[in-house]
């Protein structure tokens, strides 16, 4: 990975840390927030899923591993929220190679891996909400005491610019997949498992590799979602919601690439903002829209938002040389 | 420790309970049979059925088993649709495609269902609800009794309808060479939307036996979709024999561990069978196909 | 340099490879041949790790590969490709040799020069940045010996490269064996056609319903009977013999 190959995905969070000081309301803030915590929880899905071809359907069981971790570490045993940061990921990654080795020895993909992921989150739901030391179903409260030790800022602006700073570690990790060895193996394994292992590629290693990066991401969200709401339980922290958002804006946004998840949590969460506006705040209407989002792309855009972009400059460079477009294969 | 007779009770009331997970199931591992498709919209296509029992009984008067005479059609129509103007075109029959795009219509449906209707729970109120049968010492619900036997009457006119008629050859002509299926005359497609549309009306059956005892809201889909993905895995992608067996079986064992582990763990020992299960043989129990 | 002692391999009680042996000396151009089901993809796929074999031993240099996984057999210098091309469809051409220059090659640019120069090398410098699934049938043919060749292996097994090429392009392709061969690079390859096992090859190895039926030199492997039943059926070497194959083909 070189300098240039940063500048792009600077570039983007520079775009984005300008907004919240612009003198937007607290409610553009709010939402730029939830935003951002969705699109990193997106990036990691996007590891796995969409540079490695594994999809997920509980990555709710790394985002609410990161979740429960901080929150109980701060809670029950009043460690420092950074610490908890730390081990709250480390816990998302240590849940991600536990599922990684369990399902990739036993050799699920496709529907059978997207199945048993989503079973693993459900019992870490089930667990969770029955469990003593996660608060039960009564939930898991975070003091709230703003101040740079425990992560909590009295200004929006600043948690804003702290998630963002996380997204573009998010987009540094991504570029740096489409740029190196690792990111090169990952993607083979994705497209043709059998020719990468003659090609001297480690299936089970590359996908480890993958697996535990994107828990890491994933289980990060989730840390800082405690951290700015200040409360979980077990719908929130590892239900279902989670995993069909962090799934979600890749696919929209273009599954495999850099910038898709941001895109896509952007482009989907602008559209609910646009729909509540239109249809009043009518419960799960956001949802319905994203539903019809998500069929719409397959069915019309293959590659997401990003893969239309990058087919419109195409066809305008081949414009700009004076030539027909080509015809498509 | 309970008694021999509470154990007893806990394990055929899980049986009868079971019947109804079969049914639920038995319209997923059919679809998966031929199609080859895991469908994810299942949960949300039930919760569909019982909110369309509830309206039956709550707008019209009618008796949420008499019901399934307007529902069973009702559900047939929106499942042949759904395949053969939605999952069918939008996925190019890719499967990872198939997967988002029918996870697509379930979030569709379930969060209509939610604008429509509000996040309240519903029942319906009949005279039968609580009745009771006495065998020996034992009480068993008597709608689930009912639940249980037209399960095994809906699994034997399935068996028959696949094994008997022209479109249940055509149907498992399709599920096992599609090409050569479509090369002897046969409307692959056609054959692909009745079989989701069948699919449907094992769901309706399944919310009219539901209902009476049962509760419906937009998001009930969601506790059933598991149960039914773990009987379909454990009897065998496509087996509908082995969801009859899956079904009985997973209903046994939550009726148990919710006797042993309480309500709130449940449904752990289910997951963790489903688990258990795809990691160690991903073909299931009880192998066979449609 | 390799050698397969007693290579079996059953699939559910039918014996599809029978107690092969056969080795592979050091910088040879060697084949195996033999009609169509005879065993001989599935001699490659226990050679490169692909599958386990129910009997028997595979050896680089004295070193017993039977347990290893193709990766490592891979890293070992062993490199395959597969009969059925496999190319990484959503990748571009040079990108799929890249794959293989990471194997020696940990940065980037420098997998990418050495992809480029092995492109160069097997004829695809014109096609480096078009999508590997628009190539034709010859360009993936070449895509999966570039592939190979680009993890710099000892040994290349090459699974019927010239099959489904036409007179010419077959015509193209000796020569970028033989200069493969040529920079030292060992070469074991399984090829139906004929003409280009007799021009390419030292050693033949014959096999015919799993069994090996012959080795040597392509003349003397061509004159065996038994090489000459295997290909046209019981009696055909009679048949030679006596003058009346015409009648027949």
């Amino acid at each position: 990975m070189t300098a240039t190959d940063l500048l792009r995905p600077l570039l983007v969070v520079a775009v984005f840390a300008v907004v919240p000081w612009l003198g937007v309301s607290n409610a553009t803030l709010n939402f730029l927030v939830y935003m951002l915590i969705v699109a990193l929880a997106a990036q990691g899905w996007n590891i796995l899923g969409g540079f490695g071809g594994q999809y997920s359907f509980g990555h709710a069981a790394f985002f609410g591993t990161g979740a429960y971790a901080t929150a109980i570490l701060q809670v029950q045993l009043g460690v420092n929220a950074w610490v908890g940061l730390v081990c709250g990921v480390a816990a998302g990654v240590a849940v991600g190679l536990f599922v990684g080795f369990l399902s990739f020895r036993s050799g699920l993909r496709g529907s059978y891996f997207a199945l048993v992921t989503l079973a693993f989150a459900e019992v870490f739901r089930v667990v969770a909400n029955a469990a003593g030391f996660t608060g039960g179903a009564a939930g898991l409260l975070i003091r709230l005491e703003p101040g740079v030790a425990t992560l909590q800022f009295a200004d929006r602006r600043i948690t804003c610019m702290l998630v963002l700073g996380f997204v573009g570690l998010g987009l540094v990790i991504s570029t740096w997949l489409t740029r190196s060895r690792f990111g090169a193996h990952l993607i083979a394994v994705r497209e043709n498992e059998q020719a990468a292992e003659a090609l001297g590629v480690d299936p089970m290693r590359v996908k480890l590799g993958a697996i535990a990066l994107s828990a890491a991401l994933t289980a990060l969200a989730g840390c800082l979602y405690a951290q700015y709401f200040l409360f979980i339980d077990a719908t929130i922290a590892y239900g279902p919601w989670i995993s069909v958002e962090a799934l979600l804006a890749p696919l929209v946004g273009g599954a495999g690439t850099v910038f898709g998840p941001l895109i896509g949590a952007l482009a989907l969460h602008g559209l609910g903002e646009a729909t509540k506006g239109i249809a009043g705040s009518v419960p799960g209407i956001d949802l319905v829209v994203f539903g019809v989002v998500l069929i719409l792309v397959i069915a019309f855009l293959p590659g997401g938002l990003m893969g239309g972009l990058a087919r419109l400059a195409g066809r305008l460079r081949t414009i700009a040389r004076g030539r027909r477009p080509a015809v498509e294969a | 420790m309970y008694s021999t007779e509470i154990v007893l009770e806990a394990v055929l009331n899980g049986l009868l309970t079971g019947g109804v997970y079969a049914l639920v199931a038995l319209g997923l591992t059919l679809v998966y049979g031929v199609l080859h498709i895991i469908n994810f919209a299942h949960g949300a296509l039930l919760t569909c059925a019982m909110f369309m029992v509830w309206a039956a009984w709550a707008w019209l008067g009618i008796d949420p088993y008499a019901a399934v005479l307007v529902v069973g059609p009702l559900m047939f129509g929106l499942g042949y649709g759904m395949q053969r103007l939605v999952i069918g075109p939008a996925s190019r029959h890719d499967d990872g495609n198939i997967l988002l795009v029918t996870l697509g219509l379930a979030i569709v449906l379930e969060n209509a269902l939610l604008a429509g209707f509000k996040s309240d729970t519903r029942t319906v109120a009949t005279d039968y609800a609580l009745e009771v049968v006495s065998i020996g010492p034992l009480l068993l619900s008597q709608p689930r009794l009912v639940g249980f036997a037209v399960t095994i009457v809906m699994t034997a006119l399935l068996w028959l309808v696949l094994n008997r008629t022209d479109i249940g050859k055509a149907i498992r002509a399709v599920a096992r060479e599609k090409t050569g299926a479509r090369l002897v005359g046969i409307d692959v497609d056609h054959v692909y939307a009745v079989t989701f549309g069948i699919g449907c009306v094992c769901l309706a059956v399944a919310a009219s036996l539901l209902m009476p005892t049962f509760y419906v809201n937009p998001r009930i889909g969601g506790a059933f979709v598991l149960v039914a993905f773990t009987i379909v895995v454990l009897g065998g992608m496509g087996s509908v024999v082995g969801a009859l067996l899956g079904g009985l079986l997973i209903g046994a064992v939550e009726s148990l561990s919710s006797l042993y582990l309480g309500d709130s763990l449940g449904q752990l020992g289910i997951f963790l069978i489903f688990i258990v299960v795809l990691l160690v043989r991903p073909t299931g129990l009880f192998g066979a196909r449609v | 340099m390799l050698v397969a002692e007693g290579l079996t391999k059953k699939f559910s009680g039918l014996v599809a490879v029978d107690e092969v042996s056969l080795a592979v000396a050091e910088g040879s151009l060697t084949g195996l041949i033999g009609p169509n089901g005879a065993g001989k993809t599935t001699v490659f796929a226990m050679l490169a790790g692909f599958l386990h074999p129910t009997g028997g031993r595979v050896l680089l240099d004295g070193a017993d590969l039977t347990d290893e996984p193709p990766y490592r057999r891979a890293r070992r210098g062993i490199a395959r490709t597969f009969q059925i091309t496999q190319p990484f469809a959503g990748l571009s051409v040079h990108e799929n040799i890249a794959v293989g220059a990471y194997l020696r090659h940990a940065r980037r640019a420098d997998a990418m020069d050495r992809a480029a120069a092995v492109a160069e090398r097997v004829g695809l410098s014109h096609e480096l940045d078009k999508p590997a699934a628009a190539l034709t049938v010859a360009g993936r043919k070449r895509l999966e010996v570039a592939r190979a060749l680009a993890t710099e292996p000892r040994l290349l097994l090459l699974d019927e490269v010239l099959a489904g090429l036409n007179p010419s392009e077959v015509r193209d392709m000796i020569p970028v064996l033989r200069a493969i061969r040529d920079d030292g690079v060992t070469i074991f390859m399984i090829e139906h056609i004929m003409q280009a096992v007799m021009n390419l090859c030292e050693t033949v190895y014959v096999i015919a319903q799993g069994r090996l039926v012959a080795a040597g030199t392509p003349q003397h492997v061509c004159a065996e009977p038994q090489v000459i039943e295997a290909y046209l059926g019981h009696g055909a070497a009679a048949r030679i013999a006596a003058g009346g194959v015409h009648a027949r083909g």
